[in-house]
């Protein structure tokens, strides 16, 4: 099969997917498989493109595109979201479907998972009824091999009909052989022969009675065998996609043609067909048409496995049966995450301070410069003290966290233990009426809430993810994660001395993160009795096997895809701020500055929640990123009062005792930072995922509120014992 | 026990059991389908989460949890 015209339907399926073809010749090639197969591994490794890999359900969530040069060839890939099937209709496996079958792609390579091939086996076959330009790439075979299974790869091929390429995309094991698989595929070279599923006899000759009324509309531009059955199977959908892409009408051969079909073939009497309901008619037959692909599915893969089974698998159940167990299972997820916070604590420390030596060592240097070249003192106001001073601030604060954190995350999340999280606390999301998977949107939180705020399309269910979208705030980011860092290493831990410190600070670190999570849990069932009702929908997990996680790549894709990207992005933002800070502190109205009249309108409000203004300021200046609320606060202060050198983290302690702060000031900080408005980026991208501004509004006003109730009943509540 | 049909949730950790019947309609049964429950398809129930609810269970070599509600609509005959 496969389109012969380019119709504009066609090109509007391209420009949905963003595809930028350099020249007409060049190849696009669909790259399909189940989730966590490896398959962004194979792309990343085929186009170099930098894509994150994650090892949980449904991570690709968006198409990612890339390209390589093979034999002076030009291939386009596009990376299609990872689905289970093609059969049932959630947006991923729609998306997926649709390009295949209307991208026209020159070839599909659909990848599997050696370790599980039955499973991913479910998909190929399903392809294979799309398009004979296919060709499967069987990944993770050094998985498959220290697991002690054995593939014929080419018996597969036979059976399938179709070039089987066994690959380890990680360590770039027979991707060259996909790459000329491929080329040969796209350019006709080998001529494939896929598989044809052969249904029972009803089914068979309802597709051949179907068949019949609408090849003569379909004309050859689409497999009409593969229409015909979509059509048996129910999924009207498919009716749509085909009027949008090709601009033929099948409608009227849907529903009542279908069941004519049906009553033609079987014993039932017409009216009845015609009067029963789509899912009474269809239900049995959609039955009959899986578990026909599952069967066959299961034959070509005892034919071709050779494993010693039960055995394989054992060594992921004996780790399950410890991090998933009634006894460990919780307690070891939360000193997991402890130990995590406390190697970056103890080992940010150090980096900190040296490159805050330095960078403030440059300052003085600067400050030389410009008063041996007689340069104005607004400007070296400006641009040092306030330019200068915060970008150096936000990178000696941020940079070391986040270098620490990002990689023993990746680390985590590379084993495979994100699943797990999930597993464990599913049960505390359905009291609360929400979804599972809400635990894996926020472990992406922590890297980015607006990245979290994406990767909740893996819930289907809309109330669900609103719920998920409106609560990922309360897990902090790594952007306020450094404040956190930094105000308990300062402030709280630096009352303590000793080894007891760093301890210290670990604890508070996993307390707030635990309320933020028990915060998720307390709104999300709040939401689901008020404005978001329902109850919670089904729930499917898949836990991967556990990998052997890759180090080297996990650091640099830590460093390069998050490190330097978020400190990219608050340096950006940083510059400007610091420049209105120093701003704000030396444009003075009635002898009192900017920065002061601000602050001193904010402070009875700031006093009640147990803060001052400046603090309050910083949160509001911090909207565009909340990297930079800690320095301007530091800013503020040094900016109002005697100035000070701040080479090291004692220096800012004794700057902030100085500016009236107590421990009560210090733990409302923490807490106003778990819970208060999202930054820009994330309220942008709830605004884009949902599509209004309401929802977007409540994602605002949601964590706000829980800031200030939480602020103002913790320090009135202190206040009225007098502990502070 | 023999052709008793019980819900896949009763099943006790660590035993196999046969799928039987599907009794869950429209997306739901979709969702079962396609993650090969159909009819005959031998499932282990693996391991329960620490508060007893989802139950993981091995299905066609992949590890899946199932939460209650879903495992109820699956009824499967012990092993």
């Amino acid at each position: 099969m496969g389109l012969t015209s380019q119709s504009t339907g066609v090109n509007a399926l391209k420009e949905m997917l963003d595809i930028q073809l350099s020249s007409s010749d060049d190849i696009i090639v669909a790259l399909a498989g189940n989730p966590n197969t490896g398959k962004s591994t194979v792309f990343n490794s085929l186009t170099g493109l930098n894509q994150h890999t994650g090892n949980w359900t449904g991570k690709t969530v968006t198409t990612a595109q890339g390209n390589y040069k093979y034999r002076d060839e030009n291939f386009i890939l596009v990376d299609l979201p990872g689905t289970y099937s093609l059969l049932s209709n959630s947006i991923e496996e729609e998306v997926a479907r649709d390009f295949i079958c209307f991208g026209n792609p020159n070839a599909t390579v659909v990848v599997t998972d050696a370790t599980c091939l039955e499973r991913n086996l479910n998909l190929v076959l399903q392809i294979l009824e799309m398009t004979d330009k296919v060709v499967v790439c069987v990944n993770l075979m050094d998985e498959a091999k220290r697991k002690k299974i054995r593939i014929d790869l080419k018996r597969l091929s036979e059976l399938l009909g179709v070039p089987v390429i066994g690959t380890s995309a990680r360590s770039g094991e027979g991707l060259e052989e996909l790459m000329d698989a491929v080329y040969k595929v796209s350019h006709n070279e080998i001529t494939t022969k896929p598989i044809r599923i052969q249904y029972d006899d009803d089914i068979e000759n309802t597709i051949q009675y179907i068949e019949e009324k609408i090849k003569k509309s379909v004309d050859n531009k689409i497999n009409s065998r593969w229409v015909s059955l979509k059509l048996i199977d129910g999924d009207m959908s498919i009716i749509d996609s085909i009027n949008k892409y090709i601009g033929i009408d099948l409608s009227n051969i849907t529903n009542n043609e279908t069941k004519l079909g049906l009553a033609e073939v079987s014993s039932t009497p017409l009216s009845e067909v015609l009067s029963t309901s789509n899912d009474l008619a269809y239900g049995d037959l959609r039955d009959r048409i899986v578990s026909s692909i599952v069967k066959l599915a299961e034959n070509i893969s005892h034919q071709v496995v050779n494993s010693q089974r039960q055995k394989h698998n054992e060594l992921d159940r004996k780790i399950d049966n410890i991090l998933t167990s009634k006894a460990f299972g919780i307690p070891t997820m939360i000193a997991l995450l402890g130990i995590i916070f406390w190697i970056t604590i103890v080992g940010a420390n150090v980096p900190s301070d040296a490159i805050a030596y330095v960078l403030f060592g440059i300052e003085d240097k600067l400050t030389y410069l410009f008063t041996t070249y007689n340069l104005p003192n607004w400007l070296h106001g400006a641009l040092v003290l306030g330019v200068y001073r915060t970008l150096a601030w936000v990178v000696s604060v941020m940079l070391p966290p986040m270098a620490i954190f990002f990689p023993l995350f990746t680390l985590l999340e590379d084993l495979g233990y994100l699943p797990r999280i999930a597993f464990n606390l599913d049960n505390f999301f359905k009291k609360a009426c929400a979804h599972g998977k809400q635990a894996l949107t926020m472990c992406m939180g922590f890297g980015c809430n607006a990245a979290g705020v994406i990767g909740c399309r893996i819930i289907d269910s809309p109330r669900e993810r609103l719920i998920a979208i409106i609560t990922n705030f309360f897990v902090p980011c790594n952007g306020r994660f450094p404040i956190l860092i930094a105000v308990t290493t300062i402030f709280i831990a630096g009352a303590v001395s000793g080894p007891m410190q760093s301890v210290i600070a670990t604890l508070s670190i996993t307390l707030v993160i635990i309320l933020g999570v028990i915060m998720t849990l307390l709104v999300s069932k709040i939401l689901s009795k008020t404005i978001l009702k329902g109850l919670p929908s089904s729930f499917t997990l898949e836990l991967p096997p556990y990998r052997k996680p890759q180090v080297g790549r996990i650091i640099v894709r830590s460093i390069f895809d998050r490190t330097i990207f978020v400190l990219g992005r608050a340096v950006i933002v940083a510059a400007p701020a610091g420049l209105i800070i120093w701003l704000m502190a030396n444009v003075n109205i009635s002898g009192i500055s900017l920065l002061d009249h601000s602050a001193g309108f904010l402070q009875p409000f700031a006093n009640l929640l147990g803060m001052d203004g400046y603090i309050l300021m910083a949160f509001i200046l911090g909207l565009p990123a909340n990297e930079i609320v800690m320095p301007i606060i530091i800013m503020s202060y040094m900016a109002t009062g005697t100035m000070i050198e701040l080479e090291n983290l004692e220096a800012l302690r004794s700057l902030l005792i100085s500016n009236g702060w107590t421990w009560l000031t210090a733990i409302n900080v923490m807490l106003f930072c778990l819970m208060h408005f999202p930054c820009a980026t994330t309220l942008l991208t709830i605004k884009k995922e949902t599509k209004s501004w309401k929802w977007t509004f409540v994602s605002f006003l949601v964590p706000t509120i829980a800031g200030i109730t939480l602020t103002f009943t913790f320090t009135q509540i202190v206040r009225l014992l007098g502990l502070a | 026990m023999e052709g008793t049909k019980i819900p896949l949730h009763l099943i006790p950790c660590g035993k196999s059991a046969r799928v039987k019947e599907l009794t869950s309609s429209g997306n739901l049964r979709r969702r079962m389908l396609d993650l090969g429950l159909v009819i005959d398809t031998v499932v282990e129930s693996l391991r329960k989460s620490p508060s007893g609810d989802p139950i993981a269970y091995e299905i066609r070599g992949a590890v899946i949890a199932l939460r209650s509600e879903e495992a109820s609509k699956i009824l499967v005959e012990l092993i």
